[in-house]
């Protein structure tokens, strides 16, 4: 099949490429809003409360108003911040989020990149946000959020390596980086699912995920209880947004990642229910994911800075090394997956 | 030349995890804290010296702006030691309301407790768990005086009001429930790994040092230390109930908290056989005068509060205004010890210790 994007670029393809960005952004931005509402409203009910139920039907305008909130908002900069430096954070956190969004496929025939080196993709644009969270914690001029950056840069940084090194299992079953493949080569139902040979690397990749993402048990950067708000404490009204919206992209981006890494991506579970197409299973698993995120903020305690890196280093790390080892040894003796 | 050197952070007084206006300035090395020192008194009312110029009915409601989280406790050791001093009778059916009402008021601290102290941890339903419970115990105090925080509803001689009709039904429903949520906390929270290597070993203290400085309650008593002023010097009636005094072993954050969760079971267990012996009907005022006029003497009651060993000290010179009133707040005294747990602790071990000393800043400062 001949794809629009082996087409040389042309104003007609750039055209179908900004009408595809657009698209892509609109709907990225429809799903925070209602990853928000959605959150809100699971932690609401696993705690006996309601959520939000007050703007629009059922609460459903209550991300969009807040939004509209932020936007009206005064933008202040603290008189002694770094303003450059402060200005340039919130952009520079949220353009790779938004970036890294576009090589993942939704259905075997719905990608937006095609790209070989896939998922070093994703942890090269990724770091950068973890700069841009440095620089914020820098450029306040605030303690507490210098302390917010310092963690968020220790702990991003060691645990992209257990992130990267879980998923080498994964590459070295299917043989390529290019997520497309990856999830061929699990085609298939469940038992082919990469979740399974590599549960490992499937535990080890969630946990290192959860914690790129600065969610609970892994919040440390902006733990409410002791550094106040973090490294965006100093951030008011559309900067504080781009920094919300960073972090809900990326919960998009990690559970699709998932999705397509450990879960077979577009293949329906069992063979009975292959009449629903393919892009359907990949939310449904998606949401799946979104959802164990929500649970898990609702329910854990935060972990402490030095136990945080001990996980890492002395636990994960290890994990997924003889992740590796495991997998290569398997491949050597019984040829590859898929 | 790349060097590193010590910064001061200001925590507080407007902080998420100071429970109220209290301010700690620690000098940080990096995380790591070398020198903490507390800095209180934002929420100083001068209860103590307004009381000289007030009766003693009218000092009652400003023990409930003490400690604000536990005011049956504050109401209690005020009324109990002019009723001392005056050596007056209380009926059965009063002193039984003030006990229904304190170990209640017990219950309601320490799952104010338990939720601020797990929000401080980073878990964030608990709170909310424990709040709903709370609630439940405010509504009835609620129904039995009108207030769902200030209550003053201890009187010189007795209580203001008897318990409406049913009440006591309620609490013993209340009571039945309370049990089976207890086990649910434990449960959702006490055998967390991550809870556990969060408290267990830090904020460690010996027998000795919280002697000497002074501590009380769960805060001493997690140090294998048996105190509890509710069976060493009883008061009230509880020398007719049988209950345990839970004691720890090692004095460390995790031991408090196991003190702390027990000791809302042995509330559960006081009002459980309170309930069962609660007097049909009886007066709920004593025999007194119009006017409450001490003779002239010094008096110190001390009860045990949730936070440890609150006590009164009354010198009267036979007038209606006291000539001196002083209160021993627990929270005030416990907070002693926190510079010396702090230094070389992490920010994130800071708000575990201070959580767990469990204070409250209306009466640290009064």
């Amino acid at each position: 099949m001949q794809h629009f994007w082996d087409h040389p670029l042309s104003w007609g393809t750039g055209g179908i490429f900004v009408a595809g960005a657009v698209g892509v952004l609109a709907f990225v931005l429809l799903f925070v809003t209602y990853a928000i509402y959605f959150e809100r409203k699971v932690i609401g009910w696993m705690q006996f409360r309601r959520g939000p139920n007050r703007t629009g039907p059922l609460g459903l305008l209550q991300s969009v108003a807040d939004v509209a909130k932020l936007l009206l908002k005064e933008d202040t900069i603290p008189a002694k911040a770094d303003r450059g430096l402060f200005i340039l954070a919130p952009v520079l956190a949220f353009v790779p989020s938004f970036a890294v969004l576009a090589f993942i496929p939704y259905s075997s025939h719905l990608q937006f990149a095609d790209l070989n080196i896939g998922f070093l993709y994703y942890i090269a644009l990724s770091g950068v946000t973890t700069i841009a969270i440095v620089i914020a914690g820098w450029a306040s001029n605030n303690k507490y959020a210098l302390l917010g950056g310092m963690r968020s840069a220790a702990q991003m940084i060691s645990y992209e390596v257990p992130l990267v090194i879980s998923v080498v299992g994964c590459v070295m079953w299917a043989g390529s980086l290019n997520l497309r493949d990856i999830v061929a080569a699990q085609s298939g139902y469940f038992w082919h699912w990469n979740f399974l040979p590599q549960i490992v690397g499937f535990a080890v990749f969630v946990i290192a995920a959860i914690s790129e993402l600065n969610r609970t048990p892994f919040d440390l950067p902006e733990a409410e209880s002791e550094l106040v708000a973090g490294y965006h404490v100093e951030y008011s009204g559309f900067r504080f947004a781009f920094f919300m919206l960073t972090e809900y992209v990326y919960v998009y981006a990690i559970a699709s990642l998932t999705t397509l890494l450990f879960l077979g991506g577009w293949n329906p579970p069992i063979p009975q229910l292959d009449f629903i197409p393919g892009i359907i299973w990949f939310f449904l698993k998606f949401a799946v994911i979104v959802f164990c995120l929500f649970w898990i903020r609702a329910t854990l305690p935060r972990l402490r800075v030095d136990q945080l890196m001990g996980l890492a280093w002395k636990v994960l790390l290890p994990l997924a090394i003889l992740n590796i080892f495991i997998t290569a040894a398997y491949i050597q003796l019984w040829g590859m997956g898929g | 030349m790349i060097r590193t050197e010590e910064f001061l952070l200001n925590v507080g007084p407007q902080h998420p995890s100071t429970h109220g206006v209290f301010r700690i300035v620690v000098k940080l090395d990096g995380e790591i804290i070398t020198e903490a020192t507390p800095v209180m008194g934002y929420l100083h009312r001068g209860t103590e010296k307004l009381a000289e110029n007030l009766n003693y009915t009218q000092i009652i409601p400003y023990t409930d702006r003490m400690d604000y989280v536990s005011a049956m406790t504050n109401n209690y050791v005020l009324v109990h030691a002019v009723e001392k001093m005056m050596d007056l009778e209380i009926p059965e059916r009063a002193e039984f309301l003030r006990l229904i009402v304190m170990e209640m008021q017990r219950i309601a601290s320490h799952l104010v407790w338990w939720g601020t102290y797990l929000l401080d941890i980073g878990a964030m339903s608990p709170f909310l768990f424990a709040f709903s419970d709370r609630e439940r115990i405010l509504e009835m105090f609620n129904e039995l005086c009108g207030a769902r925080l200030t209550y003053n509803y201890m009187r010189v001689g007795g209580v203001k009001w008897d318990a409406p009709e049913g009440w006591i039904d309620k609490v013993k429903r209340f009571v039945k429930d309370m049990r089976l949520r207890l086990d649910e906390y434990h449960n959702l929270v006490s055998g967390n790994e991550i809870f556990l290597s969060r408290i267990k070993g830090v904020g460690q203290y010996d027998a000795a040092t919280a002697i000497q400085y002074g501590l009380s309650g769960a805060n001493l008593r997690s140090t294998g230390v048996n105190w509890d002023l509710r069976k060493t010097e009883p008061y009230s009636l509880y020398s007719r109930f049988d209950f345990d005094v839970i004691v720890g072993k090692n004095g460390d954050c995790y031991d408090r908290y196991l003190c702390r969760m027990a000791e809302i079971e042995q509330s559960i267990r006081i009002l459980e056989q309170a309930l069962e012996q609660f007097p049909g009907d009886g007066e709920t005022m004593g025999k007194v005068p119009r006017v409450i006029r001490p003779p002239g003497g010094e008096i110190y009651v001390r009860i045990e509060s949730p936070r440890g060993e609150i006590g009164c000290h009354i010198v009267s010179k036979g007038k209606a205004e006291p000539y001196r009133l002083k209160f021993r707040r627990p929270s005030f005294v416990n907070l002693q010890i926190l510079p010396k747990l702090l230094v070389g602790e992490s920010m994130t071990n800071m708000v575990t210790i201070l959580g767990g000393i469990d204070i409250v800043l209306g009466e640290v400062d009064c």
